[in-house]
């Protein structure tokens, strides 16, 4: 995957504002910001950020192309569109957000051990695979995220919301071992990589297959 | 005045015949007001009301009429009797509408209208009919100084509206400033694209035009005489000198741009490829006319990268550079950026600016330059040195608060502002001007007592009333129009010289009239002078300030009724009390100070003098009125023209009166002056100022004495004002001073 970074290296050398342009959902508003501040202002993350929206489009200009994509800040996004809804120039900031992690994380810079990525990873593969969300696996993946020990403190700590669970018939342990799935799985397979596909060509991407990259 | 007939009227309307006694206030009038005839009317603006009091002016040879019902601010058609003059007591907003309606306040409130209409009787028989300025001039020609585009705007506007125009221009071409550019911001939809100056066609226009005499390569030698009159010579480089006599003038003489070479550290005069705005117009017009891109000047190399530095030597706190913003400039490097963008979109253009400011449609155009791909940059400049081929600016970052830089820059475009063509400071001293290295040059070379050019506010720029008069500057019929007045860009200073040229118009149509201009415009009244009184002490000529006064060689001063505004700043400064105005004079305010009832010592019934200026204070009183924001029974209100025309006398004769206090009204001064005469309050407070001495002589508290700043918006504060005020005279005691007069 170090490839395409390479590639869209070689191909915009340091023009980053316009590779933004090109690669990135909705990036062809950055130039449109006015530098107002209303997104930093209004973003209900604001104080946790490392790169507030405003920063984030400044240092695209500025051409700040490693710090921006191995930024924090896009992760961080809840998509709750105070920005959007506030912005006077009226740019989809949340989607910009959104374009920019996915766009980093393709080309492999986006930040390693980042708990938003590692759950939207972990979802995705999880859902992928039977066209069905396994909550129990998806849970335990993210609990033993970090290590063995630590996932058994978390689920030490959340024992009684288990159980709580499990009376109300929410939680099925049988399904850590057989998991239930959609019913025409290879069609489902077929239909993400012809999105894959679509959007490869449209951004002009050699085919790669979704997935942890590094 | 044998012939003098009185007559009062009490209106009973707007309620009035229920809150006071006005068969009582009828009694008053011709009892103690001495009035000959005194009518109660049930309403009185109405047309019988109005055909009664016609009837008394044409049947029984009434000349002075007081009518006692609302302001005189309101039902001024109703109540407009040419031929006769005619005061006001406002018994409506000044007291029924300020009072209380209670059984407890009505004895009160019945003492305060009976003043008031004691006041209007004693101020109406000390007035006269003013029969307008006799020094009128007939010239209707309108001169036009500069030929930029505001001078241009200006002469084809007069034109248009049917008068003749002198238009003189210091160089040999017209066109000024306009004629130097590419291009023009847009001011048309969709404000995307530069688009052409039109100022080709626009000479061409004026010159063609039959009302409009051009003389060129011409300077202003002399300036004498007043609107409707002023005798203008004009020297002219080759050729015999002229006079013309013109009815009013606009100044028009722009701008000069703030020289780079004063800014070494944005590489200014360091290098060839650090250029002003107006140095790249010169560059894409050469590049046009080649059909060539533009190219580096250093070396005639390509152009890759251009850098425009915003606020180049303008907003600048140290006191080295412009200290203003120019407020063109914004726009004038979108619209240079765009030169380059429009012809090859692979150039980096880098607008650093701190506040990027366009106003209004310019929004647009900003939005349009970023849609073309022109880089804003939220920053301040550090340095711009050369380097290489171009030059490398180093700026700090404001949003990502960081040092940075662009290394190689084939153009820094630096945006310095404009420095107003306004002639010489005529409030710097001669000394001064002495040790000065460049002398200034006077542009009008006005032969006024007060100096040869128009009086500047700030920063060289032209004063005017910024808020409510623009277009009105300290010299009456003397317009100043676009970039000497304030900066600003080539849309505004067409409006700005089309207002300039609308008010200069006025000022000679009455002028001819014998009427004043603004804020008084139509006034007939114009001051007058018993010279066998006066001591020659030029408080009057210094003072006065519109320049009106000039001084003959015996240093009596000389009138010049045209140019002057009728504020009554040169009554309020004599002190020997000579000069007046037919409606209004010592005698007119001094009758009514005399005239209110003054209670004894022992009666707890204070009497408050309160001063106030006709323009803010008062209507601000009248609408404390309306909105029924009640004050003090005690106080005594005066309208007066202006604070500036305040006599001293008439503290004393207050004071004498048995006055326990006086209030003085009028509007802010200074810097951002509201004053509708400039000068007045500001003047008013010096002369104030003195008055507490004079108060510790006669043994009396300085705050019997006392002035405030306020507002025509100041609803709710002038009568809090005057509450706290009339607590506080309340707290130090009657005058001791009752009972003598």
């Amino acid at each position: 995957m170090g490839d395409l970074n390479q590639q869209m290296l070689d191909k915009y050398r340091n023009n980053f504002l316009r590779e933004v342009e090109e690669k990135v959902d909705d990036g062809g508003w950055v130039k449109m910001c006015m530098q107002c501040g209303v997104c930093a202002g209004s973003c209900t993350f604001g104080p946790d950020w490392e790169h507030t929206p405003q920063k984030i489009f400044m240092m695209i200009r500025a051409g700040k192309r490693e710090e921006v994509l191995g930024s924090h800040s896009m992760w961080l996004c809840t998509s709750c569109y105070n920005c959007m809804v506030r912005c006077p120039r009226e740019l989809p900031i949340t989607h910009i957000m959104h374009g920019l992690a996915s766009y980093a994380h393709r080309l492999g810079l986006a930040p390693k051990n980042q708990p938003t990525r590692d759950f939207s990873l972990i979802f995705w593969e999880n859902c992928t695979k039977t066209g069905r969300v396994n909550e129990l696996r998806m849970t335990i993946s993210v609990y033993f995220r970090e290590g063995f020990m630590s996932g058994v403190k978390k689920m030490w700590t959340l024992r009684n919301i288990g159980r709580g669970l499990f009376f109300a018939k929410r939680l099925n342990p049988l399904e850590l071992f057989v998991s239930h799935g959609c019913k025409d799985k290879d069609g489902l397979r077929r239909a993400l990589k012809k999105a894959d596909e679509i959007e490869a060509r449209r951004r002009g991407y050699a085919v790669q297959p979704r997935g942890y990259s590094s | 005045m044998a012939d003098m007939k009185t007559a009062a009227y009490i209106c009973k309307g707007c309620g009035i015949g229920e809150r006071v006694d006005t068969a009582r206030m009828a009694k008053v009038a011709t009892k103690e007001g001495k009035m000959h005839l005194a009518r109660e009317h049930d309403f009185l603006c109405s047309a019988a009301g109005v055909q009664t009091i016609q009837d008394d002016i044409d049947k029984e040879g009434v000349t002075h009429l007081v009518i006692a019902a609302c302001s005189r601010r309101a039902k001024t058609e109703a109540f407009h009797f040419p031929g006769v003059a005619l005061a006001r007591a406002n018994i409506r907003e000044g007291v029924i509408w300020a009072r209380p309606d209670t059984a407890e306040a009505r004895e009160t409130t019945q003492e305060m209208a009976d003043d008031y209409l004691r006041m209007g009787c004693g101020e109406v028989k000390k007035m006269k009919l003013p029969g307008g300025n006799p020094d009128t001039g007939h010239a209707k020609r309108l001169l036009v100084v500069g030929g930029g585009i505001s001078g241009l705007t200006a002469a084809l506007e007069a034109s248009k509206t049917g008068y003749q125009v002198v238009l003189v221009e210091k160089s040999a071409e017209l066109g000024g400033w306009t004629a130097e550019l590419y291009r023009r911001m847009p001011f048309r939809e969709p404000y995307a694209d530069p688009q052409h100056t039109g100022m080709a066609e626009l000479i061409k226009e004026v010159a063609s035009d039959a009302n409009i005499k051009l003389i060129t390569n011409a300077v202003i030698a002399k300036t004498d005489g007043a609107p409707g009159r002023f005798k203008v010579d004009i020297s002219v480089e080759s050729g015999p000198s002229l006079t013309e006599e013109v009815g009013a003038i606009i100044q028009a003489t722009g701008f000069t741009t703030y020289d780079i070479a004063r800014l070494p550290e944005l590489g200014g005069g360091k290098s060839a490829n650090v250029i002003d705005q107006a140095g790249l117009e010169r560059l894409a017009k050469e590049a046009a006319d080649k059909g060539q891109p533009i190219r580096r000047p250093s070396d005639g190399g390509e152009v890759k990268c251009v850098v425009f530095v915003q606020c180049a030597g303008q907003r600048d706190g140290s006191g080295r550079h412009l200290a203003y913003c120019s407020g063109f400039c914004c726009g004038a490097s979108v619209k240079q950026a765009m030169y380059f963008k429009d012809a090859n979109p692979a150039i980096d253009t880098v607008v650093i600016y701190d506040d990027l400011r366009l106003p209004g449609n310019g929004e647009d155009f900003y939005r349009s330059a970023q849609k073309k791909g022109v880089t804003f940059t939220k920053g301040k400049v550090a340095s711009v040195e050369a380097k290489g081929d171009g030059c490398e600016v180093k700026f700090r970052d404001l949003i990502l608060d960081e040092d940075a830089a662009i290394a190689a820059a084939d153009l820094v475009v630096l945006a310095t502002g404009q420095v107003p063509n306004s002639g010489v400071n005529i409030d710097i001293p001669e000394e001064e001007v002495a040790k000065m290295e460049v002398k200034p040059v006077s542009i009008l070379n006005l032969a006024y007592r007060q100096g040869k050019d128009m009086p500047q506010l700030t920063h060289g720029f032209t004063d005017s009333h910024f808020i409510c008069f623009p277009y009105e500057t300290r010299r009456t019929g003397i317009y100043s129009a676009g970039p000497v007045r304030r900066p600003m860009d080539i849309a505004q200073a067409v409006e700005d010289a089309t207002g300039a040229t609308l008010k200069a118009i006025q000022a000679m149509e009455n002028a001819e009239l014998g009427r004043a201009a603004h804020p008084r415009s139509g006034d007939l009244s114009y001051p007058i002078v018993q010279l066998d009184g006066c001591t020659q002490c030029k408080r009057c000529t210094v003072e006065c300030p519109f320049g009106a006064i000039d001084e003959d060689e015996k240093t009596y001063p000389v009138f010049n009724e045209s140019r002057c505004r009728r504020c009554g700043t040169c009554m309020g400064a004599c002190p020997v009390r000579v000069i007046s105005f037919e409606n209004y004079s010592c005698d007119t305010v001094g009758a009514q100070i005399k005239a209110v009832d003054m209670p004894d010592e022992f009666s707890e019934k204070p009497r408050i003098l309160v001063l106030a200026c006709e323009n803010d204070a008062y209507p601000a009183l009248d609408m404390a009125g309306m909105q029924k924001n009640c004050y003090s029974a005690f106080v005594r209100v005066i309208p007066v023209r202006c604070l500036g025309s305040v006599n001293t006398i008439w503290i004393t004769d207050a004071l004498n009166a048995g006055f326990d206090g006086i209030m003085m009204l009028g509007c802010k001064h200074g810097e951002d002056y509201q004053c509708h005469f400039v000068k007045g309050s500001e003047l008013a407070s010096v002369r104030m100022s003195k008055v507490d001495d004079t108060l510790k002589q006669l043994a009396l508290e300085a705050e019997r004495v006392i002035s405030h700043e306020v507002a025509i918006t100041d609803i709710a504060r002038v009568p809090q004002l005057i509450n706290d005020y009339a607590a506080k005279i309340n707290e130090i005691g009657m005058s001791p001073l009752k009972g003598f007069a």
